[in-house]
């Protein structure tokens, strides 16, 4: 009896237990909903005590250091506010952090700002502060790379770094098919593709296993096929009706039909292993490839002593003769910081601070990548950044990335499609679409 | 589990004992019930609220038209697309074609490794020199992570990998593909991989099998002038064929999944052109190309095919090696 009638009591205390702590399961999470709406930490406090919460994405390399620098000095400037900053991986930050942050309604004050479709949903969903009235000079000094940040001609977002593609050459390759210089034109290109064919190189090295290495090729025959006007037309409205969308592919069938890439190269990925596409350009198989501007870094990582190989030269994406395309257009992207909806205006000061002259130099000197305030650009000290650079400047109209561009779900069906015909199975008609199915979806 | 039981007794003791019937009946009763929430309780809140409610939302997501991130403005009746994602699904050749090589690897399991593991499994239950060794290393595949064994086998495939240079050495270079990155090929490769992984698995079921067919009969056979063949086609194979269904029913499930082999193993491009199978559509579709309905839609179709098989085999093929269990009351 008394045996039992302590199970019994065990077994009410368990019963208990579980529906005591169903309920304070309910009631946490009540609570942690109802903390955004009475006010953040970020608000609290007297007017002069201010703490900015900031999140970025530099984990390794030199960035992380410059990122807290930039905090301490800034806290040292402005006496009272408190920056709180931290890094974190890229991926996660994009895709997970930022989206639950600005859903739950505590976000932090100043992050990562990607451009094009994931800004256009940011906006439409009044998560971001703008820009325009708060810090004119600084959105002004940096011309034209502010574009893919702006919605409607509002400014919500600044980027510090912007780099576009090009072709990564080997110069050594180049000098012994005897091609003088990297060419400017289309069948200058297909010229030296033929040349270096016939000295048993590899022309081009694409790593079209991964897709969007493949995609790129596309979006640069689009990019130099169509007017910058149709370009932005197609950006607004999603608007593929202008003929040089499918021109674009017609050309792309061409160039392919003439076999300057690699043997098996849908199977090849772009940056993993000698077998990649940089790899092949590391290792001097392959004299060509069209990559963004991160592209020395990788190259270095893959050849034997991991330094960044003397032979490496770029040029930019050259021109399509005879198309409404503009000859000096740039496909790029970058990174960027906006401030919350309801961030403290210390906020703006900060980016303002991150975008002066004297961080840029710092971060083009860090060697992490192009800064976009153009004065800070002669602190660039790697060779290929400056190249890069020196592109960027000469280039008359950027585009963003166009996956990028129309966001997720159209970047997609675009990039399916366009894998369908660098494969020999899709139409240039094909790729048109699956853009306008998808956008149809939006 | 004896508690269950104690009010039995009670019960049929009678209105002359000393405790009263009644009262016995209620306190075992609620302390039935406390120990019945108690144990289970917490194995049913996890099972609804990560396996039921996730199948339901997913049923309820199939029919929107849900944008990639921010706002699953599930009220938004404009959202609401009703069998849009359903008809696009199979009007989209690139689904078509995942069902497609979904079901081969499914009946090319069922046909190249059913009577491949038979027949090891025949060969190994004999009497032989390093049988242990034989059948440990049979296994070994199984027991490897799919991902570890999908990179291996990636690494060994490449154009310039072990494979090719094995050919090559055997002067049977003329055999030498790019395995993995040749769209035309790239699904048979993927079938031989998860015929090496998985045969080692139906080998063992069959061995296990095998051990539970009297020798007797076999000998019985002999005695009457069977030859070896011949006990195995007539004795040996319809004794075994429990198991064989059984195997079959674990294979098909597995087929149907085929998820991770194809994942880390080919490339993006290749997987579209060649490889895709309803579960790698899924991810792709749902998680990477921004379309959470149009995923749930695939999802659902998925889960649709596998029940429908799934209850299918078990009614027609398992009938009578499940009976009284899963299949009570199924005639």
């Amino acid at each position: 009896m008394s045996r039992r009638s302590i199970q019994r009591t065990v077994a009410r205390i368990a019963a208990a237990g579980v529906v005591l702590g169903a309920l304070a399961a309910c009631g946490g999470d009540s609570s942690d909903t109802a903390a955004p709406g009475t006010g953040g930490g970020d608000e609290s406090g007297t007017a002069e005590d201010v703490t900015l919460t900031w999140w970025h994405n530099a984990t390794s390399g030199p960035m992380p250091e410059v990122w807290a620098q930039v905090a301490a000095d800034f806290e040292a400037n402005n006496p009272g506010v408190t920056v709180v900053q931290t890094g974190y991986q890229n991926e996660e930050l994009q895709r997970t952090l930022i989206p639950n942050a600005l859903a739950s309604g505590d976000s932090p004050d100043l992050f990562q700002v990607w451009p094009g479709g994931e800004i256009r949903d940011q906006v439409a969903n009044d998560y971001l502060m703008q820009l325009d009235d708060m810090i004119p000079d600084t959105i002004a000094s940096v011309g034209a790379t502010v574009n893919p940040w702006q919605v409607d001609g509002a400014t919500y977002g600044i980027p510090f770094t912007f780099g576009i593609e090009g072709f990564w050459y080997n110069t050594d390759l180049f000098a012994e098919a005897g091609i003088e210089s990297p060419p400017t034109t289309l069948t200058e290109l297909n010229e030296a593709v033929d040349k270096l064919k016939a000295i048993d190189a590899t022309p081009i090295a694409v790593g079209a296993g991964d897709k969007w290495p493949a995609a790129h090729w596309w979006y640069q025959f689009a990019l130099h096929s169509c007017s910058p006007d149709t370009l932005t037309t197609a950006a607004a409205e999603f608007d593929f009706t202008d003929p040089c969308w499918i021109e674009a592919g017609t050309e792309l069938e061409e160039f392919i039909a003439s076999e300057p890439f690699q043997e098996g190269f849908l199977g090849t990925p772009a940056q993993t292993g000698a077998g990649s596409s940089a790899g092949l350009i590391a290792n001097g198989q392959a004299a060509m490839e069209l990559m963004g501007h991160w592209n020395a870094g990788v190259i270095g990582g893959l050849t034997p002593d991991e330094q960044v190989p003397p032979f490496l030269g770029w040029f930019p994406f050259p021109a399509i003769e005879g198309s409404a395309g503009d000859p000096n257009a740039a496909l790029g992207g970058g990174d960027g910081f906006g401030c919350a909806k309801d961030a403290p205006t210390e906020c703006a000061d900060l980016l303002a601070y991150i975008m002066s002259e004297e961080v840029q130099s710092q971060f083009a000197a860090s060697g992490s990548g192009i800064p976009t305030v153009t004065a800070a650009q002669s602190s660039l000290e790697d060779p290929n950044l400056k190249a890069v650079a020196d592109g960027l400047s000469q280039a008359s109209f950027v585009q963003l990335w166009l996956d990028t561009e129309y966001g997720t779900t159209v970047g997609n069906a675009m990039n399916e499609g366009i894998v369908n015909l660098v494969a020999g199975n899709g139409t240039p008609e094909d790729i048109i679409t699956r853009m306008q199915d998808a956008a149809a979806t939006l | 589990m004896a508690s269950l039981t104690a009010p039995g007794p009670a019960e049929t003791a009678g209105p002359g004992v000393l405790r009263p019937p009644r009262v016995r009946h209620r306190n075992g009763r609620t302390r039935t019930w406390v120990e019945v929430v108690v144990f289970v309780a917490p194995a049913l809140i996890l099972f609804i609220g990560f396996v039921i409610v996730p199948v339901v939302l997913a049923a309820v997501y199939s029919f929107f038209n849900l944008p990639a991130a921010f706002s699953w403005d599930m009220l938004n009746a404009e959202r609401f697309v009703g069998l849009d994602n359903y008809t696009r699904a199979f009007s989209t050749p690139e689904f078509r074609r995942a069902i497609t090589n979904t079901f081969f690897i499914l009946f090319a399991s069922l046909l190249v490794q059913g009577p491949l593991a038979i027949a090891i499994a025949l060969l190994l239950n004999r009497r032989l020199r390093g049988r242990g060794v034989l059948r440990l290393l049979i296994f070994v595949p199984y027991v490897l992570a799919e991902v570890i064994a999908g990179l291996t086998w990636k690494l060994l495939l490449q154009p310039n990998g072990g494979v090719n240079a094995l050919l090559e050495g055997l002067g049977l270079g003329f055999l030498q593909r790019n395995w993995l990155a040749d769209p035309d090929i790239a699904l048979y490769t993927i079938f031989l991989i998860l015929t090496w992984k998985y045969v080692g698995f139906a080998i063992l079921l069959m061995l296990a099998g095998l051990q539970g067919v009297p020798k007797e009969l076999g000998e019985a056979a002999e005695i009457d002038g069977a030859s070896w063949w011949q006990t195995q086609r007539y004795v040996t194979l319809p004794l075994l064929a429990p198991t064989i269904r059984i195997w079959a029913f674990l294979s098909i499930i597995g087929s149907l999944q085929v998820f991770d082999m194809v994942w880390v193993t080919v490339a993006p491009t290749v997987r579209q052109m060649s490889t895709e199978t309803m579960a790698t559509y899924m991810v792709q579709q749902g998680q990477f190309a921004g379309q959470p309905g149009y995923g749930s839609a695939i999802a659902v179709i998925l889960f649709l095919i596998s029940l429908v098989i799934a209850l299918g085999y078990q009614r027609l093929a398992l009938r009578r090696d499940l009976a009284g269990a899963v299949t009570r009351g199924v005639r």
